[in-house]
């Protein structure tokens, strides 16, 4: 294992956050209470109870799901792509990094960024609506594998893309829909049959309905099921990223 | 005169073509000395950066195999590699690192624990460390160059890579590579430059190889091109067409040119048994009179030229 190369990589990405605190903390975090005050504050106090958790409380795990999903997919997706564009990924192609490594410090550093903002929504959620944690250690779990998951996602994105555009589409396109489709602001059991039927088919479902499982006890679908599905989009994801180093995919002519 | 003790870098029979079809290297074979200086000349799109690329690790060859300090690239690609540093051609930095960090970065990327006393001491010899806290994107062009040869630098290698180094580059910093590179030399760094400045090859480098259009068609000793540079061509215009050459000038190794009509006459300036003179005086006694007479010398320009135009 050549740490060394981990932890610069890993420190590198880290400064580029401490540089960018305004888009990669800040903004989520306003953009969040913005969600409080309107979904939760505004909207939700005409809303009864869901669950029987008020509406507010709610939305929290589906609002952390929501910035955990795009900032992962953000951080990574432009941690490695900006190497790329510049032309600086020479370097680590010609270090003695394996992949494995490389993998390790740009998604453990996407990943970290992701879990700490989480974490801080977190925390600002508990300055709007009252909040409890019944399984703090399933929360964490479920915080850091779909940090991970989706930070590879994000480095899978970044390494397919060939332009600034083709960044943004994924989020924009997919993950931002499918989020908002997936139970983040309500419980599927809302929906009129048909419908709930169709969202079984959005992998972000089980992601939310494990995550609120882990603060209320209350699910959409069983949280085993949704801790099945969160290793297997891993699982998907792990087998992309090494299918790409093996080819040298857009990496390596 | 390379054996395997001092054999540095070991090419066999690389290709490559990439993918769409175009070959840009057609089994090239090379042996590089370790502590050598040498020179890949070449012109533009002849093949030498994708040489460079797959020795470093950045292409992915078809066919052949590389060694690096006896390393093969690809199945024991991190000992090759931590002995390579790689100044590319391209002006690509981080732009908002500042320059002490971003050379910090590549010293830890190549596995080496931090070192800022070596590090200062890296920039300080580029004339970088004034600029240390500095952010990279607010360099001028030939600081960003220092700053490329600084990370290449930052990890200690015992090959530098130097992908047309001088290309754009002022004369200060161009003096200053020449010194860098001899002071790699004493340290025993084994040093590969690519260029199409044929100067530079012939300040600097020990060897030279020439490719072209994917293949090397000429690898020399400097000293040996040297001897070739040395060497004139004397051509004499005769007034009437000769069949053959007289025997009494058999000793001058003269060869018939123009149908007859002249005779190029090849010695060494400096070490001539047979000058000039003498044989003008024998062309007279032999009763062959001449209208004109021309001198040239070959450059490595012109060998050059040659060699690259007989290959199109």
């Amino acid at each position: 294992m050549n740490l060394h190369a981990i932890n610069a990589i890993y420190r590198f990405e880290m400064a580029r956050a401490r540089r960018t605190l305004t888009q990669s903390i800040i903004s989520p975090v306003i953009s969040t209470s913005l969600y409080f005050v309107v979904f939760g504050a505004a909207i939700g106090s005409r809303i009864p109870q869901v669950d029987g958790v008020s509406y507010g409380s709610f939305i929290v795990p589906g609002l952390i799901m929501l910035a955990l999903l795009t900032q992962s997919i953000a951080n990574a997706s432009f941690g490695i792509y900006f190497p790329r564009f510049t032309g600086t990924i020479y370097e680590v192609l010609s270090a003695p990094v394996s992949y494995l490594e490389i993998v390790i410090a740009y998604v453990g550093a996407a990943a970290t960024k992701s879990i700490v903002l989480g974490l801080i929504i977190l925390a600002t959620a508990a300055l709007f609506v009252p909040l409890t944690i019944k399984h703090p250690l399933w929360m964490l779990m479920f915080l850091v594998l779909t940090a991970v998951t989706f930070s590879l996602l994000g480095f899978i994105i970044g390494i397919w893309a060939d332009g600034f555009e083709k960044l943004q589409l994924v989020p924009m396109l997919i993950v931002t829909p499918l989020t908002f489709l997936g139970g983040s602001f309500y419980s599927i059991s809302m929906l009129p049959p048909f419908w709930q039927t169709v969202t079984l088919f959005n992998p972000v479902v089980y992601l939310v309905s494990g995550f609120r499982w882990s603060f209320y006890g209350i699910a959409d679908v069983s949280p085993a099921l949704s801790l099945a599905m969160t290793l297997f989009f891993l699982i998907a994801c792990i087998v992309t990223v090494a299918w790409i180093f093996r080819t040298g995919y857009r990496l390596k002519p | 005169m390379f054996t395997a003790m001092t054999t540095m870098i070991s090419i066999s029979n690389l290709s490559k073509t990439y993918e769409g079809g175009f070959q840009a290297l057609k089994t090239v074979n090379l042996d590089i000395s370790r502590g050598e200086i040498f020179a890949l000349l070449g012109p533009n799109g002849a093949g030498k950066t994708t040489l460079i690329s797959i020795v470093c690790g950045l292409v992915n060859a078809s066919t052949g195999t590389v060694t690096v300090g006896g390393k093969n690239i690809v199945t024991d690609y991190r000992a090759a590699r931590e002995l390579i540093g790689l100044v590319p051609q391209e002006l690509t930095t981080e732009a908002f690192e500042t320059v002490f960090s971003a050379v910090s970065f590549s010293r830890g990327l190549f596995g080496k624990p931090a070192n800022p006393a070596y590090i200062e001491k890296v920039l300080r010899s580029l004339s970088l460390w004034d600029k240390r806290n500095n952010k990279i994107m607010t360099l001028s062009g030939g600081m960003k160059r220092r700053v490329l040869i600084a990370k290449a630098l930052s990890h200690e290698p015992r090959v530098l890579f130097l992908d047309e180094p001088t290309a754009g580059v002022d004369v200060e910093l161009r003096r200053d590579m020449w010194a860098l590179v001899s002071e790699l030399r004493e340290q025993g760094v084994t040093v590969i430059l690519t260029t199409h400045y044929i100067e530079e090859a012939e300040e600097m480098a020990d060897r030279i190889g020439v490719i072209t259009r994917g293949e090397i068609i000429l690898v020399e000793d400097k000293a040996t091109l040297m001897h070739k540079l040395g060497r004139k061509q004397l051509t004499v215009q005769l007034q009437e067409a000769i069949d053959s050459i007289p025997e009494t000038l058999a000793d001058y190794g003269l060869e018939r040119a123009a149908g007859g009509h002249a005779l190029v006459f090849t010695y060494d300036a400096e070490r001539a048994q047979h000058g000039v003179a003498e044989l003008l005086r024998d062309l007279a006694a032999a009763g062959l009179a001449f209208k004109d007479v021309n001198t040239t010398q070959s450059s490595l320009e012109d060998i050059f030229v040659d060699l690259v135009k007989e290959e199109r």
